[in-house]
C-alpha cells in the first residue's frame, strides 16, 4: 500500500515535478521582456529540490523497492541539480540572442532532470524506463529547439531514430530477464542472477542491456549518434546533453548492472572492458581530425565514456566510486567547456572552429586561460580535477587479471593530450585573424559563474579529498 | 498447443525485422519510424508471453507504461519530422548528411 512515508521519500521528485508544472503555467502569463522571471525561478527550482535532496528524511526505499534512495542516489542528484544550473546559467546570453530564449527550454531541461533523478534512484526496471525514456524525450525535443535550422533538425532526427533504437534493444533485455527471473524488481533479478544454475535467458537478456547502455552513453560501436548531435544541436542545448546525462548515464549503468545484475559480473564485465577499449580508441584517434570544436569534444566524450567503463570493469566498490567521481569531474569540466564557446559566440557566428581560437590569449588573457585550464583538465594534467579523476580509474584497473586495461587507459590518455594541446597552441600562438575582442552578448553573472567553475577545476584537484570521500562512502567504503 | 517459446520466437522475429527496418531502409523516415514502433511491440508480445507463462501481472503492467511511452515517442518523432522536411523539403533517409567525420 501507498502510505505518507513513500510520498515523504520522493519528496524533492514530488517538489520538481509541481514546480515544473507551475513554472510552465507562470510562463504562459509573462511577456517576452520577463522571460528572465522563468530563467531565475529554474534556478531557484533546482537549488530548492538540491536542498531537499540533502535532508535526512523518509525511507531508503519506497512504493515496494520501486524508488531507492541512497547515498549513491544523493550524490548524482546533487551534481546533476548543480550541473543544470551552470548550464541555465551559461545559456541565458546565447538563448536571448538567437530568440531562443523561451520557457519551454527551462521547462524541457527541468523534466529531463527530473527523469534523471528517478533513473539514479530506480530499483524496478519499469522506473528505470521511464526515467530513461522522460530524459530522452525531452533531449529529442531540446535538439530541436531551434526549428529553423536545418543542422538542428538533422541532427535532433538522428538522435531520436538511434535514441528509440537504444530505449528499443534496452527493453528487450529487459523482457528476456524478466522472464527468466520472474519479477521486474532488481533486488530479486539480484538474488536469482547470483544463484540461477539455468543462465541462458539471463545472458541473453544482458548483452542487450549492455548494447543498450552503451548507445546511451555513446560508447563506441555505438557513438554514431554523439558527434552529429554535439554538433547540429544549439550549444546551449549541447551544453546540457554533455554533462548532465553522463551522471545519470552512470546511475543507470550502476543500478542495472550492480544492483540487479552482479551474479553475471564475469559476462559483462568482458563486454564493458572490450567497449572501453574501442571507445578509447576510436574516441581519441578520431578527435585528432576534427577541426570543429564541439564535435572534438563529442569525440572527447567517447574517449571520456571509455574510462568511466573502466572504473565499471572491476565489479568493485572502489572502480565504482572511481567511476562516479570521474563521471562528476567530467560534467562539470564539459559544462565549462561549452560555456568557452557559449562565452565566445554571437548571433551569427558559433565560435564553434578551432580556428576561431586562434591569438585568444591576446585577445581575452583572462578567458583564454580558463580555457586552457578546461582543456588541461580534460587532457588530464596533474594537479587538474580531470586527473585525479583518470588516476583514481586507472588505480581501481591496475590489478592483476585487469593490468593490461589501465595500460591501454594510461596510453590512449597520452594519445588524447595531443588535441586538447592543440586547442591551447592554437590560443596561445597563433596570431589573429579576425577583430581584437570578445564582442559576444554574455552577462556578468555568466562571466562570474564561467570563472568560478574553471576556477574550481584547479581548485577541486588540488583538494579532491573530501569529494572523492564522499563517492566512497556512498559505496560503503570505509577510509 | 501454442507454447511460450512460439511467442518468443514470434517476438524475436518482429524485433529482427524492426532493426533491419531500421538499417536497411535507406528511403524514408516514416518507415524508421513505423520500425521503431514494430520494436517496442515485439518487447510487448515477449512481456505479454512470460507474463501469460509465469502467471506474474506486472510484466503486464509494463507493457501499459511500454505503449503509452511509445505514444509520446511517436508524437515528437512526427514533430521532428514535419520541422526536418520544413527544413530541408526531403525526408529520404540518404539525404539527410549533412554533418559527416
Amino acid at each position: 500500500m501507498i502510505s505518507l512515508t513513500d510520498i515523504l521519500t520522493l519528496l524533492p521528485e514530488s517538489f520538481l515535478t509541481l514546480a515544473i508544472c507551475a513554472l510552465l503555467l507562470i510562463d504562459l502569463f509573462l511577456k517576452p521582456a520577463q522571460r528572465s522571471v522563468t530563467h531565475y525561478l529554474a534556478i531557484i527550482v533546482l537549488a530548492v529540490t538540491g536542498w531537499l535532496v540533502l535532508q535526512h528524511f523518509g525511507e531508503p526505499t519506497a512504493f515496494g523497492g520501486m524508488f531507492v534512495r541512497d547515498g549513491i542516489a544523493a550524490v548524482l542528484k546533487v551534481f546533476v541539480l548543480l550541473t543544470t544550473a551552470l548550464v541555465f546559467v551559461y545559456a541565458r546570453p546565447y538563448l536571448r540572442d538567437r530568440s531562443l530564449f523561451v520557457g519551454e527550454y527551462y521547462v524541457l531541461c527541468l523534466f529531463a532532470v527530473l527523469g534523471m533523478m528517478l533513473l539514479v534512484s530506480a530499483g524496478n526496471l519499469v522506473m528505470i524506463y521511464l526515467g530513461l525514456e522522460l530524459l530522452a524525450l525531452s533531449s529529442y525535443a531540446l535538439v530541436a529547439l531551434n526549428r529553423d535550422s536545418p543542422l538542428s533538425s538533422e541532427a535532433a532526427m538522428k538522435y531520436f531514430v538511434l535514441g528509440a533504437l537504444a530505449s528499443g534493444m534496452l527493453l528487450y533485455g529487459m523482457s528476456m530477464i524478466y522472464g527468466a527471473a520472474g519479477s521486474l524488481d532488481l533486488n530479486t533479478i539480484h538474488a536469482v542472477a547470483a544463484t540461477s544454475t539455468q543462465r541462458g535467458l539471463l545472458l541473453f537478456g544482458v548483452v542487450f542491456v549492455v548494447v543498450g547502455i552503451a548507445f546511451k552513453f555513446g560508447a563506441a560501436p555505438f557513438h554514431m549518434w554523439l558527434p552529429d548531435v554535439y554538433q547540429g544541436a544549439p550549444t546551449a542545448v549541447t551544453v546540457f546533453i554533455g554533462s548532465a546525462p553522463k551522471l545519470a548515464a552512470f546511475g543507470m549503468a550502476y543500478r542495472l548492472l550492480e544492483s540487479g545484475l552482479d551474479g553475471l559480473g564475469g559476462y559483462w564485465q568482458l563486454m564493458l572492458a572490450l567497449l572501453a577499449v574501442l571507445s578509447l580508441a576510436i574516441g581519441n584517434i578520431a578527435a585528432i581530425m576534427q577541426s570543429n570544436l564541439k564535435r572534438m569534444l563529442a569525440y572527447s566524450t567517447i574517449s571520456h565514456v571509455g574510462f568511466l567503463f573502466l572504473g565499471l570493469v572491476n565489479g568493485q566498490p572502489e572502480g565504482y566510486a572511481a567511476a562516479m567521481f570521474y563521471a562528476i569531474s567530467y560534467a562539470l569540466t564539459a559544462a565549462a567547456a561549452f560555456g568557452i564557446i557559449l562565452l565566445l559566440s554571437r548571433a551569427g557566428f558559433e565560435a564553434e572552429e578551432i580556428s576561431d581560437y586562434k591569438g585568444l590569449g591576446q585577445r581575452a588573457p583572462w578567458y583564454a586561460f580558463l580555457m586552457a585550464l578546461i582543456m588541461f583538465s580534460l587532457a588530464g594534467v596533474p594537479p587538474l580535477f580531470g586527473f585525479f579523476g583518470k588516476l583514481l580509474v586507472l588505480k581501481a584497473v591496475a590489478v592483476p587479471g585487469t593490468l593490461w586495461l589501465a595500460v591501454v587507459g594510461a596510453v590512449f590518455a597520452i594519445i588524447g593530450i595531443y588535441y586538447y594541446l592543440r586547442v591551447v597552441k592554437v590560443m596561445y600562438f597563433d596570431e589573429p585573424d579576425g577583430e581584437a575582442v570578445i564582442a559576444g552578448p554574455a552577462d556578468a553573472p555568466m562571466r562570474a559563474v564561467l570563472s568560478v567553475n574553471a576556477l574550481a577545476l584547479l581548485v577541486l584537484g588540488l583538494t579532491w579529498g573530501p569529494l572523492y570521500g564522499w563517492c566512497a562512502q556512498a559505496f560503503g567504503i570505509v577510509r | 498447443m501454442i507454447s511460450l517459446a512460439h511467442f518468443i520466437v514470434l517476438g524475436t522475429i518482429l524485433f529482427c525485422i524492426s532493426v533491419a527496418g531500421i538499417f536497411i531502409n535507406r528511403k524514408n523516415v516514416i518507415v524508421l519510424l513505423m520500425a521503431i514502433e514494430l520494436m517496442l511491440l515485439a518487447v510487448n508480445m515477449n512481456f505479454v508471453a512470460f507474463s501469460r507463462y509465469l502467471g506474474d501481472p506486472s510484466g503486464q503492467v509494463f507493457v501499459f507504461f511500454i505503449l503509452t511511452v511509445a505514444a509520446a515517442e511517436s508524437a515528437i518523432g512526427l514533430a521532428i519530422l514535419v520541422v526536418l522536411f520544413r527544413n530541408r523539403s526531403t525526408i529520404n533517409v540518404a539525404e539527410i548528411d549533412s554533418m559527416k567525420g
